[in-house]
């Protein structure tokens, strides 16, 4: 059990590892260094670095030092929390991100619950009832949700929203709430906004989810402990809740690993489209004004939140599965 | 380890002599054909793909040329049958009128002006597979050039022609998603063949590459990537380096299929009987491996198309893909990409109805695939 974990965890460093260093060849790709582009950008709003502050900056960075110095300067400041300033904000980096990374969890996790709610039970439901009217209409909603790309289905949505209800789907808050600082009244605004962003984002990865629920109770149906189960007179969903679903269960868990980047790429698509508050339009800004802290930022948060999430769901899949905390693997 | 279980069969018909004699891919064809769906969709997307190929003549104005006299016309009605009843498709020319109050120019049909469809009809002057320069077009109008008066799908804001634009983004983004899907292939093949063939530490090496590269959200880091793409490259230039792009971060599914054939295979007793009579390793692989997972390999590609497709257009819509003057599908849907567009434009939105289309038909198709192969 602690041989799982240890390997996980090992998994998880060397994944963020590397997530660093992409991030570090992001924030290098374009070309001239970031001093030079600093410049320029001040220069082009009308003030001026002097050439001593310019050397001063090239200096902390290690600029005119071996690759790998700079890297090493760079990833120990952020390790510190120091991401560097925001050229196109002229902020350091973290006070532009704030809230947004959070706000950008809260929605992944809000997307991944109703990925949940709504595979979870639909998934039983095709498989009892297999080949069933629903089951293929299922079926048919989750393709359809698979095939349709998470901005079509959002711009799709905001235009219905407002050709049939003239409403103006967008954003996280209420205009009022908008720039008032966090209260009870704004977190329950924030949570009236986020059924729509979370059912988009979802919807996509429902259909793979379905099915994966639909072929594992499938498979445990068939066993002989649900015959035996039924001979001995149990309620018909007695039967099938409280042992198959519990043993179909397990791989239901292990799918976060591969849902949460899932569900971050799309989050980050249709924030732009929906204009939700999260780093999705930030980090778009930032890539087109080639703003290349504050973007190879947001790329390392993200990246090493999704690890860190799929390292958390690892535990839980260790904490519901007997057979992986034995160390059986089957 | 089937061998000892097969029953002896005294009579062998002609049909069980075929199946005797067919090879895997024959065997896997037959399957395939019983699946409805998979036999549609793989249909429409050779017909998507003849849209790839005959593109231009499909479209009948110049998907560049621009008014501003022409902008925002709502998709036009055609009229099937004559005033004497007979079969002659045809449309009313556009009649432009700007209200003096808003001074917006407001467009009627005009049903004095009748402007027949006609077959094979000439327009603006193409090479047709890039070779042979012609000027014959799928329809044209009997009078006046297609520009002014032919609005199947309506016009976008700089009055360029809808219809005509989403026959040329139909071949960019399917040939991006082909080539997208050949690259990862390539990496796939080569990376999955060696990992699952050599086993032990490279093997280790490979799936942790694909394992840490999986955990990662892909839009930031193609975003990211395409980005730094320089703003002076050309068109095919900024076309080739999205491909890749694509593809870098594409090829771990494929590889993990290819990984997987591979470790079933290597047990499998043929390839060990190849081996005792002596077959080099490269013959083994090519003569008797590949052609056993070759229909799993065609079902991945058309299982990893999709996602090709969809990653193409998400980043053209998000304006770090495939740049105007190119035209795909993601740059036609980010015309529509904020409210006001599709408020005063909806018909810009009906681009999403081929990707939606080709997304499902190449899902349905794979499917099948998956299913005829591996029964």
């Amino acid at each position: 059990m602690l041989t799982y974990i240890l390997q996980r965890l090992g998994l998880a460093l060397v994944t963020i590892w590397a997530i660093s260093v992409i991030s570090f060849v992001i924030i290098q790709l374009p070309p001239g260094d970031f001093v030079d582009a600093y410049i320029a950008n001040l220069s082009a709003s009308g003030s001026m670095v002097s050439q001593q502050e310019a050397q001063a900056l090239r200096q902390l960075y290690g600029l005119d030092q071996a690759v790998w110095v700079q890297y090493w300067k760079w990833i120990s400041r952020v390790v510190q929390g120091d991401f560097g300033p925001s050229m196109e904000w002229g902020r350091p980096v973290t006070e532009v991100i704030g809230d947004r990374l959070w706000l950008t969890v809260v929605v992944s996790i809000a997307a991944i619950l109703v990925t949940w709610g709504i595979a979870l039970p639909i998934g039983i439901y095709s498989a009892v009832r297999q080949y069933s009217v629903a089951d293929y209409g299922f079926t048919l909603i989750g393709f359809i949700g698979l095939a349709v790309p998470n901005f079509l289905l959002a711009l799709v949505i905001m235009y219905f929203g407002f050709v049939l209800f003239d409403l103006n789907v967008g954003g996280l808050f209420s205009a009022e709430y908008q720039l008032a600082p966090w209260s009870w009244g704004k977190t329950l605004d924030l949570i009236r906004h986020l059924p729509l962003p979370a059912m988009i984002l979802a919807l996509s990865g429902t259909a793979q989810l379905i099915r994966i629920m639909r072929a594992n109770l499938l498979d445990e149906l068939r066993r002989p402990y649900v015959a035996t189960a039924r001979a001995r007179g149990l309620a018909e969903w007695r039967v099938i809740v409280k042992y198959p679903v519990r043993a179909a269960l397990n791989p239901f868990a292990s799918t976060i690993g591969y849902l949460l980047p899932f569900v971050v790429s799309g989050s980050i698509v249709i924030s732009v489209v929906l204009s939700l508050p999260t780093v999705g339009p930030v980090l778009l800004r930032a890539l087109v004004a080639q703003d290349m802290f504050l973007a190879g930022a947001i790329v390392l948060l993200l990246g090493v939140l999704t690890v860190v999430g799929t390292f958390i769901s690892d535990l839980i899949l260790m904490w519901i599965d007997p057979r992986i905390r034995a160390g059986i693997h089957g | 380890m089937s061998t000892l279980v097969q029953p002896e069969i005294p009579f062998v018909s002609a049909a069980e002599d075929r199946i005797a004699a067919a090879t895997q891919l024959e065997l896997t064809w037959w399957r395939f054909r019983k699946h409805r769906l998979a036999v549609v969709s793989g249909i429409v997307v050779i017909l998507f793909y003849l849209i790839v190929i005959f593109a231009d003549f499909l479209a009948v104005t110049p998907p560049h040329s621009t008014d501003a006299a022409r902008s925002y016309i709502p998709p036009q009605a055609v009229h099937w049958f004559d005033q004497d009843g007979s079969f002659k498709p045809h449309v009313y020319a556009l009649k432009g009128r700007r209200d003096l109050r808003t001074f917006k120019l407001h467009y009627a049909p005009d049903p004095t002006d009748r402007r027949y469809l006609v077959w094979f009809a000439e327009g603006y002057t193409y090479r047709l597979f890039g070779i042979f320069e012609t000027k014959t077009h799928i329809i044209g109008l009997d009078r006046g050039v297609p520009e002014d008066a032919l609005f199947l799908l309506g016009t976008d804001q700089l009055g360029r022609d809808v219809w005509s634009r989403l026959m040329l983004a139909t071949r960019t983004s399917l040939t991006i998603g082909l080539v997208g899907v050949g690259l990862s292939l390539f990496l796939g093949i080569l990376l999955g063949g060696i990992s699952g063939l050599y086993g032990g530490a490279i093997d280790t090496v490979i799936q942790r590459v694909i394992e840490i590269l999986r955990s990662i959200p892909t839009i930031p880091l193609w975003l990211g990537l395409a980005a730094a793409l320089p703003n002076t490259w050309s068109v095919t230039q900024v076309y080739i380096a999205i491909t890749v792009i694509i593809s870098l971060i594409g090829w771990t599914e494929l590889a993990r299929v290819v990984r997987g054939r591979f470790l079933a295979l290597r047990e499998e007793d043929f390839i060990m009987a190849a081996e005792l009579a002596g077959a080099s390793r490269l013959r083994i692989i090519f003569r008797h491996m590949v052609p056993s997972f070759l229909s799993h390999i065609i079902a991945a590609v058309s299982l990893a198309l999709p996602a090709m497709i969809i990653s193409e257009t998400t980043l053209s819509f998000l304006g770090l893909g495939l740049r105007p003057p190119a035209i795909s599908w993601g740059v036609l849907l980010q015309d529509a990409q904020n409210l006001q567009a599709i408020a005063i434009a909806p018909w810009l939105l009906l681009v999403a109805v081929p990707v939606v289309i080709v997304i499902l038909a190449c899902s349905f198709l794979g499917d099948g695939l998956r299913d005829a192969a591996d029964p």
